[in-house]
């Protein structure tokens, strides 16, 4: 909940600031501006509302292996502190998410992403739900089609 | 035919899978290390007890060694301080400490207070170079081999038995095979 209202804020901004840099005529200037400014403000926000967004997404779906089922923007244990901070010193340093990903799983494994990347080998979780959908669709297929078959004059089939 | 066996395929299947997932033994917080195998995360930071005295694992190079992460925060790090003790006796391998989110104060009087089995500290106070080696708690230790590999991970408190069952053995290993 309140993430999603941060995120629609932090859209907003970005919108406001691209329009203000528009309208002063000088994009390129204020890009330079926000790189030589500090990069987070009182609050340990990323000014750049787009590099901020990023943040809370990406630090969203990793996850707290001290406590396993938090993420790491939800976690107040230290090591989540820590690993925010990396996240955010990567994302200043220009790195990209599959850098920054990448950098977690070579360090912790794959077990701290939520959401593992669709690979040869996590094909199963990923194809879990539809085998299961295809299995049950099977079952209620055979059921129906040999119910279907019973002759009507038997009575109710449940039980026979 | 197969209706009958159905059932009990599927129980054998249930019993095999909660034999697994209910065994009392395995640490559901343990996690495999994706650093086996690879080059150990090199660090050089300063010594716990002297800040002018730089600990670098690149020096250690050509040996099997131990890294020891841990707090005087982490209470079951007291709990395996007298076999890390033990073990430093033993003159086996060198133990390197990580002290981690840490007080150097605190950790002094630790060292004094218990003994210290350590080569040396490093003193990790941002928890970066935890990090690289992708420690999550305390205690946890690293077995490195010659090569400069980390070759095993133990995440729980150090006790004789496991370093008699879990750790001589990869050390034999380790120093058959490199060398």
């Amino acid at each position: 909940m309140s993430r999603s209202a941060g995120r629609i804020a932090a859209g907003i901004g970005a919108l406001l600031l691209a329009l203000t840099a528009v309208a002063a005529g000088e994009g390129i200037a204020a890009g330079q501006g926000v790189a030589s400014a500090p990069p987070v403000d009182e609050n340990g926000q990323l000014k750049d509302h787009a590099l901020q967004s990023r943040f809370e997404r990406i630090t969203g779906e990793l996850r707290c292996l001290v406590c396993q089922n938090e993420s790491i923007a939800d976690s107040n244990v230290e090591l989540a502190g820590d690993l925010r901070r990396q996240v955010r010193e990567m994302l200043i340093a220009g790195k990209s998410d599959d850098a920054i990903f990448t950098f977690m799983t070579d360090r912790y494994g794959e077990f701290v992403r939520f959401r593992p990347p669709l690979e040869p080998k996590t094909l199963l979780i990923w194809g879990a739900p539809f085998l299961m959908l295809l299995l049950g669709g099977v079952i209620v297929f055979r059921v129906v089609r040999q119910r279907s078959r019973m002759p009507l004059d038997d009575g109710p089939a449940i039980g026979s | 035919m197969w209706k009958f066996l159905l059932p009990f395929v599927a129980f054998v299947a249930l019993v095999v899978l909660f034999a697994f997932g209910l065994n009392p033994n395995r640490d559901i917080h343990a996690l495999p290390s994706p650093l086996i195998g690879k080059p150990a995360p090199a660090f050089t930071l300063t010594d716990v007890l002297d800040p002018a005295r730089p600990v670098s694992n690149a020096a250690l190079r050509g040996q099997v060694y131990l890294l020891n992460v841990w707090g005087t925060w982490c209470y079951e790090c007291r709990a395996e301080h007298d076999a890390l003790l033990a073990i430093s006796r033993s003159h086996v391998v060198p133990i390197i400490g990580l002290d981690y989110m840490d007080q150097r104060e605190k950790a002094r009087e630790w060292l004094e207070q218990l003994g210290n089995p350590y080569q040396a500290v490093a003193f990790d106070t941002d928890g970066r170079t935890a990090i690289d080696w992708g420690v999550y708690g305390a205690p946890e230790t690293f077995l490195v081999d010659g090569q400069g590999r980390v070759i095993f991970k133990f995440i729980s408190p150090m006790t004789p038995e496991v370093w008699q069952r879990e750790f001589l053995p990869r050390i034999a290993a380790a120093r058959r095979g490199g060398a």
